[in-house]
């Protein structure tokens, strides 16, 4: 039963589109424009865990030993919560030193746009400058024994591993929207943002909470990713069309529906490599988003037509 | 370095800028003029230059028929290639154009990402097309017959010139035009210009499909003056990057500006070379990701401080009022 394991594959890797998805459809809806550089925060992240791991924590001493039957430890913990409250800074700031510039200058989305896509070349840049074009793994040559599960799936503990903190990091992030004050006001600026600012909400404040979320999250993305897979300095480019291709599916400013298109597309892409070279899965996003674009644009949760 | 060295060095950085120039043109019919987001052109590089390459070759024959595959060659003349580069761009802009030109701008923008990463991997995936990764080699050169190969460059160069020349003048030419008027019309406020009774959605498949044949004619260009391409030439740097901080910083919604964003942007490009020689020997590989970092840096200081860019947009009512 290859197939049924290629589907579980496809729920790790769709999960792990969703983190990236999400934190997108959340800039989508609130700050109005399509955020290019998302998919290189992902990369971000990635590689500033790489730094924390293998840098930083080695250097202080915190041992190199891992959980039992996963392929890291103590220093993966401790780096996971910082790399994503760095690469979630890390969006702020590009919020504050360009893209707020140019919606005071009320440049259209266009623009704000194509200064994204400038973000994502200089944050890939960086990357390159600093680690080189070679892929890089958190712990090379690990064994990594994987658990046999019905149907023939084989599946490796970190891949679980994987499925709970994003289980766990959307139950957050549902909590945060519905219960708390911020959450509130976020989903009210989504809405309406000349609404929200007349109801009194600090719209610049929900600005800043958002990009800290998306940045926070595509950072835990792509470090799941390095987990699972590898860290490449494209890696955040190759995930730009499948955000791209989720976020449409799930209807734009939609969170849980950039999950739903998360799995959708994850699975997708991990089925297709049974008649296709694996090369083409950004393909596969692409023709799955051209289909969403005839056949349904608002996306499968979106009521009328944008 | 002696002047016949110093005045090749030049010729070949005219030649490639000029490269530049007519994509930056055909990225102004779209984005300058009409207000089009494609930030797939390195998809319109590829696919242009691919097709000139295998309408210009000869299929191989006998031996080389066992190393060089490819789904078709014509061996038909230069004018030919640019041609039917321009026409194949010109059908997959059309194609693309029926999904995405109805939406928000954001969504073409998408979709020729989607357009030029596919290209890039059905070439690099698909062997029999055009020779998979190993790429098209001894792509012909007109005029080549008329002077010595070292000298060959003045030739490809005022070739340049002229298809520049001719895309400028016909780019002028319909943007003086009531049709162009209607472009701006549309770039400036979608609903009143619908309001006019407009058809938005044609004016805007025009607009892309002549900006796309503008860059597979600049895609042949290239391809005939390598006279080799490979899949990894197109990737979203060269070929969609650079040319969007081209025309910003020479001025989009000018045509003057586009061709002197074009020379200007490659002239810091090929003027950061020497960064390489002052870093150490162990970070000399990566002296291109640094001095992409600076045109990164630099796009982003012209969005905040120059949006207009070096020349800034022209105002140009009709040809019969200059």
């Amino acid at each position: 039963m290859r197939m049924a394991e290629l589907v579980v594959y496809g729920i790790v890797l769709g999960s792990i589109i969703a983190l990236g998805a999400i934190g997108l459809t959340l800039v989508y809806g609130i700050l109005r424009f399509a955020n290019f550089a998302h998919g290189d925060l992902m990369a971000g992240g990635a590689y500033v865990a790489l730094f924390i791991v293998t840098g930083f924590l080695a250097w202080i001493g915190v041992p190199d030993t891992t959980f039992a039957p996963l392929s890291f430890g103590w220093r993966m913990l401790i780096a996971f919560p910082i790399s994503m409250l760095a690469v979630g800074s890390l969006a702020i700031l590009f919020d504050r030193l360009l893209y707020r510039k140019l919606r005071i200058e009320r440049s259209g989305a266009v623009i704000l746009a194509i200064s994204a896509l400038g973000v994502a070349f200089i944050v890939r840049m960086i990357i390159l400058i600093i680690w080189g074009a070679d892929s890089l793994f958190y712990r090379p040559g690990v064994l990594r024994p994987a658990l046999e599960l019905p149907l023939e799936v084989k599946i490796r503990p970190d891949q679980i591993l994987i499925l709970g903190v994003v289980f766990i990091l959307v139950s957050l992030l549902y909590v945060f929207l519905q219960k708390t004050k911020m959450g509130k006001a976020m989903r009210a600026t989504a809405d309406n943002m000349e609404l929200a600012r007349i109801s009194g909400i600090d719209t610049e404040r929900v600005i800043i909470w958002t990009w800290g979320i998306g940045g926070g999250l595509a950072a835990a993305g792509g470090i799941l990713y390095g987990i699972d897979v590898q860290l490449h300095p494209y890696m955040g480019w190759n995930f730009l069309l499948p955000l791209f291709a989720a976020t449409i599916l799930g209807s734009i400013g939609n969170m849980y529906g950039a999950l739903v298109g998360g799995l959708v597309i994850g699975v997708a892409q991990q089925v297709s490599t049974a008649f296709l070279p694996p090369t083409y899965k950004p393909a596969v996003a692409f023709v799955i988003m051209i289909a969403v674009l005839l056949l349904r644009p608002q996306g499968i949760f979106g009521g009328s037509h944008r | 370095m002696e002047i016949g060295g110093l005045l090749a060095y030049l010729v070949s950085f005219a030649i490639m800028a000029g490269i530049y120039a007519v994509f930056c043109l055909g990225l102004n019919i779209q984005w300058g003029y009409t207000g089009l987001f494609n930030i797939g052109i390195a998809g319109f590089f590829c696919i242009g230059a691919y097709t000139s390459a295998l309408i210009t070759t000869p299929k191989p024959t006998g031996i080389y028929a066992h190393y060089v595959h490819q789904v078709f060659g014509l061996n038909l003349p230069f004018p030919v290639g640019l041609v039917g580069a321009a026409v194949v761009c010109g059908l997959v802009a059309f194609l693309i154009g029926i999904p995405t030109l109805r939406l928000g701008e954001d969504y073409l923008a998408i979709a020729t990402i989607g357009i030029a990463e596919t290209f890039r991997l059905i070439f690099n995936n698909e062997p029999w097309l055009a020779n998979g990764p190993r790429g098209l080699m001894g792509l012909p050169q007109p005029f080549a017959w008329l002077v010595d190969a070292r000298y060959y460059n003045y030739i490809y160069l005022v070739i340049i010139l002229i298809v520049v020349l001719l895309v400028y003048l016909s780019i002028e030419q319909g943007i003086r035009s009531p049709w162009g008027r209607v472009l701006r019309a549309i770039r400036e406020d979608e609903i009143s210009a619908s309001m006019s009774g407009k058809d938005i959605f044609h004016f805007k498949m025009q607009s892309l499909v002549f900006g796309a044949m503008v860059m597979g004619i600049g895609g042949a260009l290239y391809a005939h003056y390598t006279k080799a391409i490979s899949p990894d030439v197109f990737t979203p740097l060269y070929g969609t990057f650079i040319i969007w901080v081209m025309l910003m910083a020479g001025g989009s919604g000018n045509n003057k500006g586009a061709i002197l964003g074009a020379y200007v942007v490659w002239g810091i490009w090929i003027g950061t070379t020497f960064m390489t020689d002052l870093l150490p020997y162990t970070l000399k590989a990566r002296a291109p990701y640094i001095r992409f970092l600076l045109i990164g840096i630099l796009l982003e200081i012209i969005l905040i401080y120059r949006p207009q860019g070096i020349l800034g947009e022209e105002k140009k009512v009709s040809k019969l009022i200059d």
